[in-house]
């Protein structure tokens, strides 16, 4: 006991410069969490007193919703694809870029990240012009060179709204997944890809037997980070579809923020918005630890 | 001696191969970035282009008559000076609030034996889980409470306020890699804690500084949701996307308008970008190294 305390004075300043952190950290992100819960349990439309508990009816009353289902089921497909295309075809792009000079290897990359620091609020709704039905560039391409006779609608079709958000999305960020990936690929020694060109290996073999398995473990952090990249797509969906055509493309995030803050759209229901943001976090944190579990154990496994 | 030309020959079928490969992946590079980079060519060159000639030869990417009225109309009628003011007073205002509170609380935590360090460090890192979009509802009844609504405070607060771990953790790693010495030796001369941390530390962080404020400006000066619900009820107060947004919603009929406003709301992030691009792309490197 004397220890400690004679730890905490020794210390004072340390914990002194601690507090800002600690203080923002409360008020933003504890504190929230925990409102958030208690939100979850009452009626509540976000003014006058919070007096009305209701229990877990808003729960039920979420988990009752087909279109919260839908939008959670989007939101996961969303995340699901940014997990196997982002990180996919980074891996892809990153492998082919490794062969080259380191020149031409970071005026590519450039290239290939600019979408990723440019707002998305602005590229959704240029996104949005480049998808369109009459004059849009992808449309009038295609029928130019008589792939098509009727323009796609890519954004008012509800088959198809929710992938061209996707493809937007993924388009946008690659460039974070691919730049993990030639960090991954430094860590692999030139010497070994010279062995194996000697002993005869061709450059398939060489990518499977070497490269990947000295890779592996950076590809778990990299699938994971694309997986929470995709869960969140609001300023995508928002700008380019709105989540429509009738909720076609509707995610969590959009779901959440009608009941919370759009009174056009939905009576405001804080409480209900609320239970529906906590029953994700739920889902979000279980999809968290499975993958935490994974990557423990090939971990384990490579030792 | 075989042994020894057989070296320099494969040495030279080496970079041959290379050579070979560079030209290969040129053919594939620059059609695949060509197609990559086209929606902002499409969009700079529409923003040229009169409405006539946009709609007539849309897919051509370098106008005939190259005009300006459309930046004319996009920046009177966004209302862009108001919105560029907003979006840099934001941006600024979450960078310095995380580096100073980001790079002291990296300070503390570097120390060694500090009693509930490893609790903070855990329950820090476990609310990064938690789904920032969920969290977004109560900070915005603190903010109310705190009568900060509809005020620069408010969304710098809303934006910077909850945890950047991540900006933590990479002040902490650098301060733990500075040698001991080094403080020790300015304790011995007489200089305080907060001698050691102004004079020697910051300086030294320089770089960390560098990578922190990059990326808190690029996604600051890029982030949607907590702008758009704290300017609801106060346009005036509209950063670039949402002030855009606000203004062109879905499906506008002027596109050579907002090709113009769009590409003057790109040039000041990519502008900061590519200035400091070293930064940001060595900030990624190691989060995933790390």
């Amino acid at each position: 006991m004397k220890t400690k305390l004679k730890n905490i004075i020794d210390n004072k300043w340390n914990y002194a410069f601690l507090l800002p952190m600690l203080v923002l950290f409360v008020m933003f992100t504890l504190y929230p969490i925990y409102n958030i819960i208690s939100y979850s349990f009452y009626e509540w439309d976000g003014f006058g007193p919070l007096n009305k508990f209701v229990g877990l009816r808003n729960y039920k009353e979420a988990i009752s919703d087909p279109y919260y289902w839908k939008a959670l089921k989007n939101t996961l497909v969303f995340a699901a694809s940014h997990l196997l295309f982002q990180a996919g075809i980074s891996l892809l792009i990153a492998v082919a870029l490794n062969n080259t000079t380191a020149k031409l290897k970071n005026i590519y990359r450039l290239m290939i990240f600019l979408p990723v620091i440019t707002t998305t609020s602005v590229i959704g709704m240029v996104m949005a012009m480049i998808f369109g039905p009459i004059n849009g560039p992808i449309n009038m391409a295609l029928t130019e060179l008589g792939i098509i006779k009727k323009p796609i609608m890519f954004l008012s079709s509800p088959d198809l709204s929710l992938w061209s958000t996707i493809a937007v999305s993924i388009w946008k960020n690659i460039g974070v997944s691919l730049v993990y990936w030639l960090a991954a690929l430094q860590t692999v020694p030139r010497d070994v890809y010279k062995a194996a060109k000697i002993d005869g290996a061709n450059s398939v073999q060489t990518f499977w037997r070497i490269t990947l398995p000295i890779i592996a473990p950076f590809g778990l952090v990299i699938a994971l980070f694309a997986f929470k990249n995709g869960l969140y797509p609001f300023d995508i969906v928002k700008t380019m579809t709105n989540g429509g055509p009738a909720f076609a493309s509707d995610v969590i995030d959009t779901y959440l923020y009608r009941y919370a803050f759009n009174p056009e759209q939905s009576v405001i229901k804080y409480g209900f918005a609320s239970a529906g943001g906590i029953f994700f976090a739920l889902v979000v944190i279980g999809i968290t630890l499975i993958f935490n579990g994974i990557t423990a154990r090939v971990q384990e496994k490579n030792k | 001696m075989t042994t020894i030309k057989k070296t320099v020959k494969s040495s030279k079928l080496f970079k041959l191969n290379y050579m070979k490969k560079s030209i290969a992946t040129n053919v594939i590079f620059i059609p695949l970035c060509f197609l990559w980079c086209y929606p902002f060519l499409w969009m700079v060159s529409n923003a040229f282009k009169t409405p006539p000639e946009m709609f007539l030869k849309g897919l051509r990417i370098i106008p005939e008559k190259p005009v300006l009225y459309n930046f004319v109309r996009a920046w009177k009628a966004a209302r862009f000076e108001q919105y560029l003011l907003n979006s840099v007073i934001i941006t600024c205002g979450v960078v310095i609030l995380v580096l100073i509170v980001a790079s002291m609380a990296g300070y503390a935590f570097a120390k060694q034996n500090l009693a509930g360090k490893k609790l903070l460090l855990a329950v820090l890192l476990a609310t990064m889980f938690f789904p920032k979009s969920v969290g977004i509802i109560p900070i915005y009844k603190i903010i109310n409470a705190l009568g900060l609504n509809n005020t620069y405070l408010g969304v710098i607060l809303a934006i910077g306020g909850p945890a950047h771990v991540m900006a933590i953790l990479l002040f902490m790693r650098y301060f733990m890699s500075v040698p001991k010495e080094l403080e020790e030796s300015v304790r011995i001369d007489g200089g305080g804690y907060l001698t050691v941390f102004i004079r020697i530390m910051l300086p030294l962080a320089k770089p960390v500084f560098a990578t922190v404020g990059i990326f808190n400006f690029i996604s600051a000066w890029n982030d949607f949701m907590v702008p758009l619900i704290f300017t609801l009820n106060k346009p005036s107060m509209r950063t670039i996307g949402v002030g855009l947004y606000a203004f062109f919603g879905e499906g506008t009929a002027d596109w050579t308008g907002l090709c113009a406003a769009a590409t003057i709301a790109i040039i000041p992030i990519i502008t900061v970008f590519l200035a400091f691009q070293r930064f940001f792309i060595e900030g990624l490197e190691g989060s995933v190294k790390g």
